[in-house]
């Protein structure tokens, strides 16, 4: 498989957030155009509704979940044990290749109060999620359920700022938002995200096409914590970014297929998720990862219940068992991105497997607390925001 | 019955085209003049300010697409016809076998030929690595995330829907007709000019309206093939739907696509003569 084309043409993944969206964009708004569109927005449920809903729910013994390509140790080992476990059988679909797209075809299903199907969904913090809360598509939880999540994650995954003490969500897996950088080509240390802006590498340098993704880092090169920021910050860092562009600096805005650009050297430098560059790491191929001294952002994909779900109880049993530190240090062997389970380090590091001791001492997939320091979170927007917000980014990637 | 057969033979394909074409196209229409946001709800104001805003901001991406479509059909024009050409007057016995060779591409998915492509120009790849090498290109040399790769990409992936009609088009000429121009001291030049090439025109006018219209809606070539400043219309689209749900927005540019793009065949239809072309395609 060394051959870069046919690992092209066989390799999921790379294509994931772009290949997909392609093909089903128009029925989102056909669906919603036929019936008019009134406001969904949604209360949030009083703990007394939350607790009535799960004294009704029992378990079935089955479960459906919904998750991205690459996810999932090929042997599914960790879901083989949760079946033998608890007897609840399992059916595991590869359906999710990119939030808008996911969001865009099950909101008129879930608007119209049809089940998805699936019984776990994930999806990364940002504008999708931010919605479906919002919308009150998502099932509020029941942490009595899920003793494992409430021992063994780790406080950095606990109650975080897009859904308040995870009443919505769990972690499924985290990342870290950075730079890779091709050391073929690129023989200096990459430490600050000026570098994304040197006229050096003109027409090298690769941005993401996501409008939160080139946000966070024009809002790093202008000093400004994301989190924090204001549509000032915003429209500075837009500023900077279009010159950016406009110098001839940014080869393209990149989708997931940023990745192989990266790799095989059309562009020297670019913005990158952490596990992508790990797991090309250790395929040989001279990428290297650094969180910006500016700052970097760290996201988390995150488990929820869709409204509708036939199986809850099911559901929740299974999140709750990705919760425990063998099952958690199976996944990350694996995934290679960070785990929300502090407990799985002790377990890598114990295993007499070089590859698995080399995870264990990965600041990538255990970031240190002084990565923790430089890392910031997405800035959760409103409606009225996201509009401007789109306004001023969108027009730099699609100019 | 009788008589009326082919009238109810075709009320099931009028049914389908009523429910899949007319109804989502009227409800397009409805959402196009909505306002609002997907969390307060959209309501129905009739705003025509949706159509000028939407082509106020996008105005650059929808002439754009509208230059690349054109640009691609013309070379698609220049490659494909030949090709018909050959295949129907020199394909001999091998004619189907030349046809199954132009269908082959589409037995592999559209998006994964375009991806394909991004690996054979990439730049340091199988194909310019290897002449980087040799010193036949500069070390910059790149086709990627340029115009050249998403026209090149549109060209590509249309280029059989252009061929086929003209071939179709060009294999109804009776050979006697030709052979006639000739007995009439017509050169090879005006035997083409005059006999052969009014001939094709229906089919030139098919490939022209099946090539044109994709490839200036197409979102995935400059996607995958373009870089900065390469956006099209279809991606704003996308975009607009998908991302932004904005519904109200992206319906508004799909129906000013429609209208361009029907507004520019009416034109073409005209100049070319289609009272002309449509009665000799219906022949």
């Amino acid at each position: 498989m060394n051959n870069p084309l046919l690992r092209g043409l066989t390799q999921s993944r790379y294509s994931r957030r772009d290949a997909i969206r392609v093909a089903g964009f128009s029925a989102a708004g056909l669906a919603l155009a036929a019936c008019g569109v009134s406001g969904q927005k949604a209360a949030a449920p009083k703990p007394s509704e939350v607790a009535d809903f799960w004294s009704t729910q029992k378990k079935n013994g089955q479960v459906v979940f919904a998750n991205w390509p690459e996810y999932m140790p090929e042997d599914q080992g960790p879901l083989k044990k949760f079946q033998a476990a608890t007897g609840i059988s399992y059916e595991y679909k590869e359906v999710i290749q990119e939030n808008a797209d996911f969001f865009g075809k099950s909101e008129p299903q879930l608007r119209a109060g049809q089940p998805l199907g699936y019984d776990i969904v994930v999806m990364t913090n940002g504008l999708q999620l931010a919605k479906m809360i919002q919308l009150g598509y998502l099932v509020a939880l029941d942490h009595k359920q899920l003793p494992n999540f409430n021992a063994n994650a780790g406080p950095k995954y606990k109650n975080p700022s897009f859904d308040p003490n995870n009443q919505f969500t769990i972690p499924w897996q985290a990342g870290v938002t950075g730079i890779a950088y091709n050391t073929k080509y690129v023989d200096e240390d990459i430490t600050s995200i000026q570098s994304m802006f040197d006229k050096k590498y003109e027409g090298k340098v690769g941005m993401m096409a996501d409008a939160q993704e080139i946000a966070n880092f024009g809002l790093f090169a202008v000093g400004v914590d994301p989190d924090k920021s204001t549509q000032a910050d915003w429209e500075k860092a837009g500023a900077k970014l279009k010159e950016q562009r406009d110098s001839g600096v940014v080869r393209k805005y990149y989708d997931q297929s940023y990745i192989d650009a990266v790799a095989k050297g059309d562009i020297w430098l670019a913005q990158a998720w952490s596990g992508d560059v790990f797991q090309r790491q250790l395929a040989g191929e001279p990428v290297k990862f650094v969180v910006p001294s500016e700052g970097g952002t760290i996201w988390i994909d995150n488990m929820a219940i869709p409204k509708g779900a036939a199986n809850p109880v099911d559901a929740l049993m299974l999140m709750d068992y990705m919760y425990l530190p063998e099952i958690a240090a199976e996944l990350t062997e694996y995934i290679q991105y960070v785990t929300p389970v502090p407990g799985v380090q002790p377990i890598l590091a114990a295993k007499d497997d070089k590859d698995a001791k080399a995870l264990a001492e990965s600041s990538l997939i255990f970031p240190t607390d002084a990565d923790y320091a430089k890392l910031r979170s997405y800035k959760t927007l409103t409606a009225a925001e996201e509009t401007v917000f789109n306004g001023i980014f969108q027009t730099i990637t699609q100019g | 019955m009788g008589r009326r057969a082919p009238y109810w033979l075709a009320l099931p394909g009028w049914i389908w085209l009523g429910i899949f074409l007319v109804v989502p196209i009227a409800a397009m229409a409805s959402v196009s003049l909505t306002t609002g946001n997907l969390i307060d709800g959209f309501a129905q104001t009739l705003s025509v300010s949706n159509y000028s805003d939407a082509i106020a901001k996008y105005s650059t991406q929808l002439v754009r697409s509208l230059v690349y479509g054109g640009v691609a059909t013309l070379l698609m024009l220049l490659l494909g016809y030949p090709v018909a050409y050959w295949i129907a007057f020199k394909g001999g016995s091998r004619k189907s076998m030349y046809l199954f060779l132009l269908l082959l591409p589409f037995f592999v998915s559209f998006v994964l030929r375009t991806i394909s492509w991004g690996f054979l120009l990439a730049d340091d790849g199988i194909l310019f690595g290897t002449l980087k090498g040799w010193g036949l290109l500069p070390a910059d040399f790149h086709v990627l995330a340029t115009t050249v790769a998403v026209i090149g990409g549109l060209v590509y992936n249309f280029l059989p829907f252009m061929i086929l009609p003209i071939y179709v088009a060009l294999e109804r000429v009776d050979p006697r007709v030709v052979e006639a121009a000739y007995d009439l001291y017509a050169s090879r030049l005006d035997a083409f000019r005059r006999v052969v090439l009014p001939l094709s025109l229906p089919g030139v006018f098919a490939g022209v309206l099946m090539t044109f219209v994709p490839a200036t809606a197409d979102p995935v070539n400059a996607a995958v093939l373009g870089g900065t400043g390469n956006t099209m219309i279809g991606n704003i689209i996308q975009t607009e739907y998908l991302v932004n749900s904005n519904y109200p927005t992206a319906s508004a540019l799909s129906f000013t696509l429609m209208a361009v793009l029907l507004i520019g065949i009416f034109i073409y239809a005209r100049t070319l003569g289609t009272d002309n072309v449509l009665e000799a395609a219906a022949r």
